[in-house]
């Protein structure tokens, strides 16, 4: 009877999860839509075009990569897609759209492909994305939009810049009670880039990725802890909630720390690897000439890496340690 | 040590259990042709003691165990030898094998259905005696002959003996229903091995989904005698809780050291089907010739769980059992997780058969390979602590040493990685091959 059948013959197992890299993709994309919303509600009309700018111009690099490495085309895994949404997410509103189309390319052709394609990659692709437009064009990287009503003197500026630049008096200038910018902070109506202000809706997101199985809490929860030790030793109560809200902590730690391929492979790794971010993070944020760390922390964890992974193997079961 | 929760790692794929709906185990008619295959256990095949004529009868012994780790083999059904030959095997493609064809008249070797009451007082040695006599292998899958593995070395004694009624594949109910159909017998035959290996406790431990047979198998275990000793322990269901090291890490909390056996830390954990065989081979003198399995899968219309005879031939089964219209893809010997694709259904049931799946290409997965992302779920997923994606990376580029440094060898072959995987990577066949090299590599070494 199964004569006329062709039978199908490999090694088990022969079921699979339902899971599949695609659809991770687009449920990290997704987690990330009211984010990038609020950012465009907040930022106006300009945003959009920065995300749009952005993603079309990874997805057009991914496509034209392929095509000239003979590859199989990829571009619809949706990584690609992520890519761009991501690095749109960490430019500044106003950045002019061609900057944008270039870090996209720089995301896809140099982060990605140069290294080999999905998977090969060393560096976060839209995090070194960044990193080149911050280095290319400071002037523009720097320009954030007012979002805030400045008593004389103080000018256009995140919170995160105004409390490395002109201190914490003028922060509170700004924002008459701390409560009142906790609460800015968690909504983002502050300036900074396109997806990194709304905390709250951040949050959201990384739990739906929790939820979903789609990443751990290894990196996000060590990472932020460790963010929330050292700013409560630097700043006191006040600093908790500040660093936590402010920036693109939580973008960093829930999208981009956790990006699979530039992450430690062992659960052990992931921690070790949070808690580098998050010493790194503050330690510019502080210290550093840049009041925001995020990106470069993740990116210099990003090149120790295979490191961390040789001091985290698992323990095998049966083996004594 | 103390009893854990669960193991570590592991998967929940979806259980599919339900497709063979009410858990009665029918009677499968005694095939026309049964082909039987020397080979039945690990170690060597047995050698047949009928030739081409003889006329036998259901349960008469047709090969004798050659060597140390070998079993007898006896006919399922009566009726005449037609030839010893070549024939497709289910686990090694093609083998020697004794052929029978029906006389249609189903007659025993002497009357299988009487319990003998006064079997209780044997001796450890008789017991063990009527078992090896039986050909009674391993019916989990690992089809390690049942004598050898209850005659543990003497600096090895056994203290704790487990009963493996997890059935955590996907599919397969044939554990479940021999469990609600046999409890008593089980029981029985939990106290005889018991007694053959002097343990101090018994645990039978059932996955949770399977809650009547926890409350059937408390019910028997309060009204009995005699079974000082005996606990029933329900485990929580998780892919492959019923693999024996994971199941005696939850139980014990004590790990198998890595390339042991569970005697190195005195356990022996025994199959539901393996314990009933016995029980049959002691009460009812009754050989094995015939075991209960699952005929399941989207593709086969009636799923069931069967009595079938060995030798059966799978088209039979699957025959008798109906082909629905959709796409199939796949003929599996065993489970999902870790069955044996079959390239023709022309194979038989042999002793190691606890299932037949027809799978349709909705149900089998195809793996398309893409690269690895790194996502590290493999690594959780994994039961024994490996990362089976750097195993799978090293094999891939020919660096078996590596591969091994870092546990190709500790690798039970679960396909928990290579289910869970995003990417579809096969992961699972390259370990296989590395162990396939490295064995190799060894063996012509010496
Ligand atoms: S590496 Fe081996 S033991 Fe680990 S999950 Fe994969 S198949 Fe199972
Ligand atoms: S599950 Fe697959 S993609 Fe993820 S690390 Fe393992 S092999 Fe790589």
């Amino acid at each position: 009877m199964l004569k006329d059948k062709h039978l199908t013959v490999t090694v088990s197992p022969h079921i699979k999860t339902a899971l599949t890299t695609e659809k991770m993709m687009w449920i990290v994309s997704c987690a990330l839509v009211p984010a990038a919303g609020a950012g465009i509600y907040f930022f106006g009309f300009h945003a959009a075009l920065v995300i749009t700018v952005c993603v079309v111009s990874s997805l057009l690099t991914e496509f034209l990569c392929t095509l000239l490495m003979k590859k199989p085309a990829t571009i619809k895994d949706g990584s690609a897609f992520l890519t761009g949404l991501l690095l749109a997410l960490c430019l500044p509103p106003e950045l002019p759209l061609w900057m944008c189309a270039l870090g996209g390319f720089f995301s896809i052709a140099v982060t990605k492909f140069a290294f080999g394609g999905l998977g090969y990659n060393i560096f976060n692709p839209a995090l070194a994305g960044r990193a080149f437009l911050m280095g290319a064009f400071a002037k523009e990287m720097t320009t954030w939009k007012t979002l805030q009503v400045f008593p004389d003197g103080i000018t256009a500026a995140t919170p995160l810049n105004l409390l490395k630049e002109q201190g914490y008096d003028s922060l509170m200038k700004v924002f008459d009670s701390h409560s009142h910018l906790f609460r800015e902070l968690f909504i983002g109506r502050v300036g900074g880039s396109i997806g990194e202000t709304s905390a709250g809706l951040l949050i959201i997101g990384g739990l739906i990725l929790l939820f979903a199985r789609i990443i751990t809490w290894h990196i996000p929860v060590s990472y932020i802890f460790t963010v929330m030790v050292i700013s409560y030793f630097t700043g006191g109560v006040f600093g908790i909630p500040f660093h936590l809200f402010s920036g693109g902590l939580v973008l960093g730690a829930f999208f981009m720390a956790t990006d699979p391929v530039t992450s430690p492979i062992t659960p052990k790794g992931q921690i070790i690897f949070g808690i580098g971010c998050g010493i790194l993070t503050m330690l510019i944020r502080i210290r550093g000439g840049y009041p925001e760390g995020v990106c470069y922390a993740i990116l210099l964890m990003n090149s120790v890496t295979p490191l961390i992974e040789r001091y985290s193997k698992t323990k095998i079961f049966g083996v004594k340690r | 040590m103390k009893a854990k929760i669960t193991f570590k790692g592991g998967i929940h794929p979806p259980e599919n259990k339900d497709l063979c709906g009410e858990l009665s185990i029918k009677d499968f008619p005694p095939p026309g042709i049964a082909v039987l295959p020397l080979q039945q256990s690990l170690g060597s095949p047995s050698e047949p003691v009928v030739k081409k004529g003889d006329k036998v009868k259901k349960g008469t012994l047709i090969a004798r165990s050659k060597g140390y780790i070998s079993a007898n083999l006896h006919s399922s059904i009566s009726g005449e030898v037609i030839d010893i030959k070549k024939a497709p095997h289910p686990l090694l493609g093609e083998a020697n094998a004794v052929i029978i064809k029906s006389d249609n008249r189903d007659e025993p070797e002497k009357d299988y259905s009487t319990e003998d009451v006064s079997a209780a007082g044997l001796s450890s040695g008789e017991i063990l005696g009527l078992i090896q006599n039986a050909g009674i292998v391993g019916l989990g899958g690992a089809t390690f002959p049942a004598h050898v593995k209850l005659n543990p070395p003497p600096d090895k004694p056994v203290k704790t003996l487990i009963i493996n009624g997890a059935e955590c594949e996907p599919y397969l109910a044939s554990d479940h229903s021999l469990m609600l159909n046999n409890a008593e017998q089980i029981l029985k035959g939990a106290v005889m091995i018991k007694k053959i290996l002097n343990a101090e406790k018994c645990l039978i431990a059932i996955e949770e989904n399977k809650k009547d047979a926890v409350s059937l198998f408390r019910q028997k275990l309060n009204s009995l005698k005699d079974i000082a000793g005996l606990e029933v322990l329900p485990l929580n269901v998780k892919y492959p809780q019923g693999a024996e090291k994971q199941l005696i890490y939850t139980l014990t909390g004590k790990e198998v050291p890595s390339g042991g056996l569970p005697m190195d830390i005195s356990v022996l954990v025994h199959n539901i089907g393996t314990v009933f065989a016995i029980y049959e081979a002691v009460f009812l003198k009754k050989p094995l010739f015939e075991r209960v399995i699952t005929v399941s899968g989207k593709g086969i219309k009636n799923p069931a769980n069967w009595r079938v005879r060995i030798g059966t031939p799978f088209k039979t089964l699957i025959n008798h059992s109906g082909v629905t219209d959709r796409t199939i893809k796949k003929l599996i010997m065993g489970g999902p997780m870790m069955g044996l694709a079959q390239y023709t259904d022309e194979v038989p049931v042999v002793k190691a058969t606890s299932g037949i799946l027809l799978l349709t290409s909705e149900e089998a997965a195809a793996f398309e390979h893409l690269p690895c992302i790194r996502c590290g779920k493999c690594v959780t997923a994994c039961p024994m602590g490996l990362m089976p994606a750097e195993i799978s990376k090293m094999v891939e580029k020919g660096r078996i040493d590596m591969a091994k440094s870092i546990g190709l060898m500790d690798c039970m072959e679960c396909g928990s990685c290579n289910y869970i995987c995003p990417s579809g990577t096969n992961l699972l066949q390259y370990i296989k091959l590395g162990k396939y090299e490295y064995m190799r590599s060894k063996n012509a070494k010496r």
